[in-house]
């Protein structure tokens, strides 16, 4: 449905634009209806401006996005894409104009797209669309953004996404700013619209947040894809040593912090294990097959130079 | 107080409760029939009937206004009450305040009372063009630069500079000199072209900082152009500070038109506050104890852009609705 074809982001910065800043580079996946996928990475990563550029609020700089195989830049009335593609972002509160009422986000819906519809006919779609994400219509309209809780919040957006016709949703961060009763709520939400045979774009930097909702899995770095595939597959059998190490960061209960520089990789250094050797996998960059749908970047290359990782987590021998 | 003057007037009969959902919880509460009302109400009160729900209920808002309205009106039907212009010679000279001169009169013998009215007059048009003129410019400015951004913002912002670094007085009376310019509405338009850059600086940095919100984007993605974003979504988040920036470019036109009288490049016919305090610096009215000849125009002075200054608190608490509850 959504297929990213070597997507790159350039941003000129400086005074008159003198220099650049890639942010994105060369990046390519798709998301299927029906499907969540999960887009992994550190802060920079650029996984925000991937979303952006999807949401087409960032142009992009070089490569495209289709849509169903039509160029998304080429739709010449953004309105008529928003109406399939909708997005919501990480903080609730600062989704929602502060002087306004809440329930404005779902006035501008009307007033953009459904103009005919009787008012009493659309506080029914809207009292119907805010009980299918478990909200008390009761509870939330009529009142402004500061009276209601990042959850409700939250779960207005993703209301107001539903309200339309939408094939594709864009998840950047949406979790992160809840607390943890209600992310539950809101990752089977999203579970419930993907049954509805949405695409699901899911932004995150939370590993497990990701393998809880995701069919696969794209992990980015510096802007850069260097591991995708079915989330079993990334999760299961991380082969890219950035992937290894950020699985073995994420905190466990039954391990402690241990400050212990990682020993050397025999596969961080000199040629990565998919090329035979550096001058080759110059010459093809990209991402090898190592499996059935799971794609790894090369990790030898000049492009992605073994970094020393921080800290790992050792098991503390007692 | 704020917060309990909606709810007196209203706890008597249930259905105005539709105008004011968000301050009595009760209605949205129940459902049914109760919440029918409520139900219109949260699709039909724009936010203008709200804002002016509240507006009329703030006291600073009021006060004001009721300050603004009343000199308004002397200065625009009070010369009308007179048969003699604010510059003849018709009464004794010096006289204190009495029932035939209510001000007084000048050393010279002129009626002070109707050169206040006609001043105030003056005065009012100078701020109202002068200082609406050089709002207008710097909103437009400040909002194209600041949410466009790159280099339509590196453009306005030069421009800006340019003309915030122009020694404005020195400008007004060089143009004004060799232009002889004499009418109050081109001395209006002259303070307005030259006093707008700071007011286009500041909203710029304020839209700058609010484009960078997430409900602009979520604005766009409801299918809203550039222009309706800026009116829509980012002006009312700034509206009682680009009132109060209309408030200082107003009060800043009218010293600006003041300096210009004082040094005889403000209007040849007629009389302004500024004129009236200058002539009576220039006649040692304090010093003779002619407090009558320079305490009104002062006040006057004073008692405007007060008025504004508090009119501006109020209309903060209208505006936004945090400020609301407290």
């Amino acid at each position: 449905m959504l297929k990213l074809d070597n997507v790159s982001k350039v941003y000129r910065v400086g005074a008159f634009g003198g220099r650049t800043m890639t942010a994105v580079s060369d990046v390519s996946f798709e998301v299927n209806a029906g499907e969540v996928v999960s887009l992994i990475g550190e802060s920079g990563s650029g996984k925000s401006t991937i979303g952006r550029m999807i949401l087409r609020l960032t142009p992009v700089s070089r490569g495209a996005i289709t849509l169903n195989d039509t160029d998304i830049s080429a739709v010449s009335s953004t309105k008529d894409y928003y109406r399939h593609v909708q997005g919501v972002f990480q903080d609730p509160f600062s989704c929602f104009n502060p002087i306004f009422k809440a329930d404005r986000v779902f006035a501008m819906i009307k007033e953009a797209y459904f103009p005919q519809v009787s008012a009493a006919d659309w506080r029914g779609r809207v009292e119907s669309a805010l009980k299918s994400v478990r909200l008390d219509p009761g509870q939330v309209l009529g009142r402004y953004p500061h009276q209601l809780s990042g959850g409700q919040l939250q779960r207005m957006l993703i209301a107001r996404a539903v309200l339309l016709d939408i094939r594709l949703l864009v998840a950047d961060e949406i979790i992160s700013m809840l607390d943890a009763s209600t992310r539950i709520d809101v990752l089977n939400l999203l579970a419930d619209l993907r049954a509805r045979g949405l695409g699901i774009l899911f932004v995150t930097h939370d590993l497990s947040l990701g393998n809880y909702v995701s069919d696969r899995t794209v992990v980015l770095r510096n802007g850069k894809i260097v591991e995708m595939g079915r989330t079993e597959l990334v999760f299961g059998d991380p082969r890219h040593p950035y992937t290894r190490s950020l699985l073995a960061s994420v905190p466990r209960l039954d391990v402690k912090w241990i400050d212990e520089p990682e020993t050397e990789d025999g596969d961080a250094a000199g040629p990565c294990p998919y090329h035979d050797s550096p001058e080759e996998s110059r010459t093809r960059p990209g991402l090898a097959e190592v499996e059935e749908d799971h794609f790894v970047a090369c990790s030898g290359c000049a492009d992605h130079p073994p970094q020393a990782e921080p800290r790992t987590l050792a098991k503390e021998n007692a | 107080m704020t917060a309990d003057a909606p709810k007196a007037p209203e706890a008597p009969e249930p259905p105005e409760a539709t105008a004011t959902p968000e301050t009595t919880p009760e209605p949205a509460a129940t459902p049914g029939t109760p919440g029918a009302p409520d139900a219109a109400a949260v699709a039909a009160s724009t936010p203008v009937r709200e804002a002016l729900h509240f507006a009329l209920r703030n006291g600073k808002l009021i006060a004001g206004l009721i300050v603004v309205v009343v000199l308004l009106i002397a200065a625009v039907f009070g010369p009308m009450a007179f048969d003699h212009g604010p510059n003849e010679y018709v009464g004794p000279p010096a006289a204190s305040p009495s029932g035939d001169y209510w001000m007084g009169t000048t050393m010279f013998g002129q009626d002070v009372f109707a050169q206040f009215l006609y001043g105030l007059r003056a005065t009012f048009l100078v701020g109202v063009l002068g200082g609406g003129l050089a709002a207008i410019i710097g909103m437009v400015v400040g909002f194209v630069a600041g949410y466009r951004g790159g280099w339509v913002d590196e453009i306005l912002n030069m421009l800006t500079n340019i003309v915030l670094v122009l020694p404005a007085l020195v400008v007004l009376m060089i143009a004004n000199a060799y232009l002889g310019v004499r009418s109050v509405g081109l001395q209006a338009l002259f303070i307005g072209l030259t006093s707008w850059p700071w007011a286009a600086r500041a909203i710029r940095a304020q839209t700058f900082s609010l484009r960078a919100r997430d409900f602009v984007d979520l604005a766009r993605l409801s299918g809203m152009r550039t222009p309706k974003i800026i009116f829509r979504e980012i002006a009312p988040n700034m509206s009682s500070y680009l009132f109060m920036t209309f408030i200082l470019l107003f009060g800043g036109a009218i010293l600006v038109g003041a300096s210009l009288d004082f040094i005889g490049l403000g209007p040849t016919e007629g009389v302004s506050l500024g004129l009236m305090l200058n002539n009576a610096a220039r006649w040692s009215a304090l010093q003779l104890g002619l407090w009558w000849w320079f305490i009104p125009p002062g006040a006057g002075i004073t008692a405007i852009v007060g008025a504004l200054y508090v009119m501006n608190v109020g209309l903060d608490e209208v505006f936004n609705p945090k400020l609301r509850e407290m």
